[in-house]
Parts: structure tokens; C-alpha cells; sequence
């Protein structure tokens, strides 16, 4: 079986981003980048199915500038076979990703697809589920755990007062959360392996698909701030502080 | 044209956010409906007919239905698109499990976590975990939106809009339901709560974090949260994770325990009205968004907070 998973280059968890002067959009100059962490345990839960003896050819795709290719490394070190880098300047939102996608999984004919259930700098939360519609395949979002049964897997995900159990059908779209797996750290020994692993070059174009955004972004500006509240001494001052500001009784 | 909310429910009772989604609506100035879809729902769908600022409610009830799974309503949903020229529902776990993939079918780009409605298609919505607010103008014919319910007001309850059945056409699912494992808790929703008791890994064990927070929890009503790292280290079960990536709460107040204040944490609460933080560490981030901050340990101040009360 072949299992898609697509990885995101955005900016570092650890980064507190800032907003250009100019209200343009985010400033992106010279900040770390890395692998978005979603991406990392779609990437950790295909490589530990294969661990587990699931017959299995990882690829991994990403969709931006030629800098995507130290993601894909990464994902390469992690214990991914192969990669596909479609390459393009454009921002890409999340429509035309999930129709790249659609592009590469009609070319690979994939089992399973594990995508990160959102990306943490546009916090999007939908190319897994656009990429489902598009396949007219099974999904289940924000899974936590994932057992692979032949022709189906069983998939709990993680739902708003606890957890649902799904069986979906194979080729199924599954969006990875934070507590399905922890991913691993590459080994140095695997870093080096993994430049040697094939990385073939694409474009959009190469799938037919028009990356013209659908969003114009008209602004991007900081959030309100709040303003610093007051510290108080004891749990008395406290209460006599609340009850002023009538939140409590 | 009109806008079409796809309305939350679980086990007969509607979602609470599905009243501030038809707040988000009202924005549009447009006739609101409500489609409800589910199995053996016409109780939903009468709750749904309540809310102010609703014209009419669609009931798609069948038994293909039955769970909600998203392929089944997102198939309701795309067959009803074309007399609508909005489609939105509150981005909760079902709401952003479906929409995405009523947006594809639809051929739109959606626009996820709506927190304003500015023009019928200019949107602002938080990127970054909350650290900018990215406005975005839609050249889409139909517009697909979630909106973050913490951002809108709830209508009120007293509407009397009328409830249309509409016919569905059972497609085979390739997704099944194997189980639910939901929690039954007398306590209110996190989304909902008025007030939100939250702990952080300084809490210490899970048997902790229970004893500690919940005199407090119970004795105002109070929802409890915690933080990743509570989370993560096994306090607290995952659907409680206050967060970028977990909830979005905005209750009028808020206690932080023995919770540091990480950029992801602080994402998912700095809408709340009053914000409490206790910790012992009074160089805490949570420190800088507090409106009351008490510096000292916990295990002896949440008590001491809970006889005062």
C-alpha cells in the first residue's frame, strides 16, 4: 500500500510572529522554520505503520518554494521512501492544495492519506477534509488513535466532550491531532540516508490545477491587546476584587 | 438569497453554539435558515425553530443520517447549496470536520474561524494562533464560513420559524460508526461555561488536578480546562485542552492555576472577560493578560479561594 502525507513548511511552534508595519501580512524575514508539528505525526504515524510491518511506500509532498525541500528532508530522515516537491512561489490555499493533492493521489493511487489536522500558522483546518470531498473518499478529522484492518481502518477521533470510533473505507483521508503518536527525532545516520532518497520536482501546472487565490487579503493587523490587569496580595483582595467587577456574587 | 446555518447536535439537544452562529448570520442582513440533519431529530429541529432571527428550519431526517457522519451531511448540505449564497456553522468539531468538505464540493475557498462579518464578503479571522488578525475579501460566487461562536452574541429563544422536511436521498457511506465515548458531566460545556476553572502541569497529578480544582469548579458552576501540558502529561483528558488547537473559550472569567501562559494556551482564552491567573512563578507570561494576579502556590490559595466564595 502507498500512504500520501502531505508536510507544510511554516513557521517555528516556538516563534512569536509579527505583523509588518505595513499591514500587509505576517513579517517572515528571517525567522526558523520548520515542519508543521501536525505534519510530523502524520508523518510518525505512516512510518510506525510500516515499523509495524504494514507493507507500506511512504511519499511525502509539499507544495511551496524550493525551501520545502529541507521539509521534505525532514520527513525523509523521519523514515518517509520518497518525496515530491511541487514547487511554486504563489501562496497556495487550502482549495487548490487539497486539488494538487488530489492530483498526486490519482497519480500514486494511495491506500491512506494522513494529513495534520490543521497548520499552525493559518490555522486553516480544512485541505484534509477539501481533499476527502475531492477523492469522494471516507474521512475521519482529528484522529488520536489509527488501527489498519485490510481493506478499512479503524479510527478514533478525538470530538468536542470526548472521543467517536469510525471505521472508514480504504483510500480514506485521515487528519492527524496532537495526541495520536509523538513523533521522533531523526538520527544523524538517517539525515545523511535521507539525501539520497529520489525527490522528484513538479509544479501546479503539472496537475492542471489553477493556484489564483479565491481570498484577496485585504489587511493584516496585530490583535487587541489587553491591557495589564493589577496584581493583588491574598485570596481576600481577590474576592473583594471580583465582586466589584461583578463577575461573582 | 439566503444564508443556511448547518446546526450542532448531540443525543436530541441542539448545540449551544448554533444560537451564536445565527448571531454571525444576522450580520448578513439576509433571511436565516437552519438545516438540521440526523436521525429521529424533529426535537432539534423544534429548538432550532426557536431561535430568533430564524425563518425557517430544514429537517433532514433519515436514518442514513443517524451519527452525523460528515459524508452523509455534507451531501445534504451541497444538495441544498444552490438556493443559498452562505453556508456557515460554528466551528466546532463537527462543524470542521463538514464544512471543508461542503466548500470543496462547492468549489469555494472557505474561510475558517470567522470572528467578524465586516461586508457579505470580507471576513476577519485569526491566523497565527491568534497573534494577527488576517481580513480577507471572498471573489467566491458562495461563501462557506466557520465562525468562532466566541466572537458573536447568542440570539435569543423566542422565534417561531417554520420547519420544512426535506427529502434525502440515502448514498452509501464508505464511513461507518463503530462508538461514541462521550463524557456525562453535571458541569456545563467549556464553549458555554460563564465561568472557566483551569489548570496547568504545576497541578502535579491527574488525582490533583481533580481534588484541587473541583470544590472551586462545583461551588461556582464553573466548566473545567487545562493546558497542553496538563494534557500531555496526563491530568486532564484531551477534549478539555484550552488552546490554538484546542478550545476557543471566551467565558466572563476565567482562573488559570499553575498555568504558565504559552502563546497556544493564551490563543484560546485571551477573549475571555476577567482573567485570574495564580502562580508561583511571578515572572508568568499568563501574568501579562491577567486582570487579577496572585502570586503564591496553588494547592494552598484554590482552597483558601474556595471557603471565600
Amino acid at each position: 500500500m502507498k500512504i500520501v502525507v502531505p508536510v507544510k513548511r511554516v513557521v517555528d511552534y516556538n516563534v512569536k510572529i509579527r505583523v509588518k508595519a505595513d499591514n500587509s501580512a505576517v513579517d517572515l524575514d528571517n525567522i526558523k522554520m520548520s515542519m508543521n508539528p501536525f505534519d510530523e505525526i502524520s508523518v510518525e504515524e505512516a512510518v510506525r505503520l510500516k515499523e509495524s510491518g504494514l507493507e507500506a511506500e511512504i511519499i511525502v509532498v509539499s507544495i511551496g518554494t524550493a525551501k520545502c525541500e529541507e521539509t521534505l528532508r525532514t520527513a525523509l530522515a523521519m523514515g518517509a521512501d520518497r518525496a515530491i516537491l511541487v514547487q511554486t512561489e504563489e501562496n497556495v490555499e487550502p482549495l487548490a492544495v487539497a486539488k494538487i493533492l488530489k492530483g498526486v493521489c490519482d497519480a500514486e493511487q494511495p491506500g491512506l492519506i494522513f494529513v495534520g489536522k490543521q497548520a499552525i500558522d493559518d490555522d486553516s483546518n480544512q485541505t484534509g477534509q477539501m481533499l476527502a470531498a475531492l477523492l469522494d473518499a471516507s474521512q475521519a478529522t482529528f484522529a488520536s488513535k489509527v488501527l489498519v484492518e485490510d481493506d478499512s481502518a479503524v479510527i478514533t477521533r478525538e470530538v468536542d466532550g470526548g472521543t467517536q470510533t469510525v471505521r472508514v473505507t480504504l483510500p480514506a483521508v485521515i487528519t492527524t491531532d496532537l495526541r495520536l503518536n509523538e513523533p521522533r527525532y531523526a538520527s544523524l545516520p538517517n539525515i545523511m540516508k535521507a539525501k539520497k532518497k529520489p525527490l522528484d520536482k513538479k509544479t501546479p501546472g503539472d496537475y492542471g490545477v489553477d493556484t489564483a487565490p479565491r481570498l484577496k487579503v485585504l489587511k493584516v493587523q496585530e490583535p487587541p491587546v489587553r491591557k495589564a490587569g493589577v496584581r493583588v496580595s491574598s485570596v481576600a483582595e481577590l474576592v473583594e476584587k471580583l465582586k466589584a467587577v461583578s463577575v461573582i456574587g | 438569497m439566503t444564508v443556511l446555518i448547518l446546526a450542532d447536535h448531540t443525543a436530541g439537544v441542539l448545540a449551544d453554539d448554533v444560537a451564536k452562529a445565527v448571531g454571525a448570520a444576522t450580520k448578513f442582513q439576509k433571511d436565516v435558515h437552519v438545516v438540521v440533519a440526523g436521525h429521529a431529530v424533529e426535537s432539534v429541529a423544534t429548538q432550532a425553530a426557536k431561535l430568533e432571527g430564524v425563518s425557517k428550519v430544514l429537517l433532514a431526517d433519515d436514518p442514513s443520517l443517524e451519527h452525523a457522519l460528515a459524508e452523509s451531511v455534507a451531501s445534504v448540505v451541497v444538495g441544498l447549496a444552490p438556493q443559498y449564497e452562505v453556508i456557515l456553522a460554528a466551528a466546532s468539531t463537527a462543524g470542521k470536520s463538514v464544512l471543508p468538505r461542503i466548500a470543496a464540493k462547492l468549489d469555494v475557498m472557505q474561510i475558517s474561524e470567522v470572528i467578524e462579518v465586516i461586508s457579505a464578503d470580507t471576513f476577519a479571522r485569526p491566523i497565527y494562533a491568534g497573534n494577527a488578525i488576517q481580513v480577507v475579501q471572498s471573489s467566491d460566487a458562495k461563501k462557506v464560513l466557520t465562525i468562532r461562536s466566541t466572537a458573536f452574541d447568542a440570539v435569543g429563544a423566542s422565534g417561531n420559524a417554520t420547519i420544512e422536511a426535506v427529502a434525502v436521498s440515502a448514498t452509501k457511506n464508505p464511513t461507518t460508526f463503530v462508538s461514541n465515548a462521550l463524557a456525562t458531566s453535571e458541569r456545563p460545556g467549556l464553549a458555554s461555561a460563564r465561568i472557566v476553572v483551569a489548570g496547568g502541569r504545576a497541578l502535579g497529578s491527574a488525582e490533583k488536578f481533580s481534588s484541587t480544582l473541583s470544590p472551586l469548579a462545583d461551588k461556582l458552576g464553573a466548566a473545567i480546562g487545562a493546558s497542553r501540558a496538563a494534557v500531555d502529561s496526563g491530568y486532564a483528558p484531551n477534549d478539555w485542552q484550552i488552546g490554538q488547537t484546542g478550545k476557543i473559550v471566551a467565558p466572563e472569567l476565567y482562573f488559570a492555576f499553575g498555568i504558565s501562559g504559552a502563546i497556544q494556551h493564551l490563543a484560546g482564552m485571551t477573549g475571555s472577560k476577567v482573567i485570574v491567573a495564580i502562580n508561583k512563578d511571578e515572572e508568568a507570561p499568563i501574568f501579562q493578560v491577567a486582570d487579577f494576579g496572585l502570586v503564591g502556590d496553588i494547592f494552598e490559595l484554590i482552597p483558601e479561594l474556595t471557603n471565600a466564595l
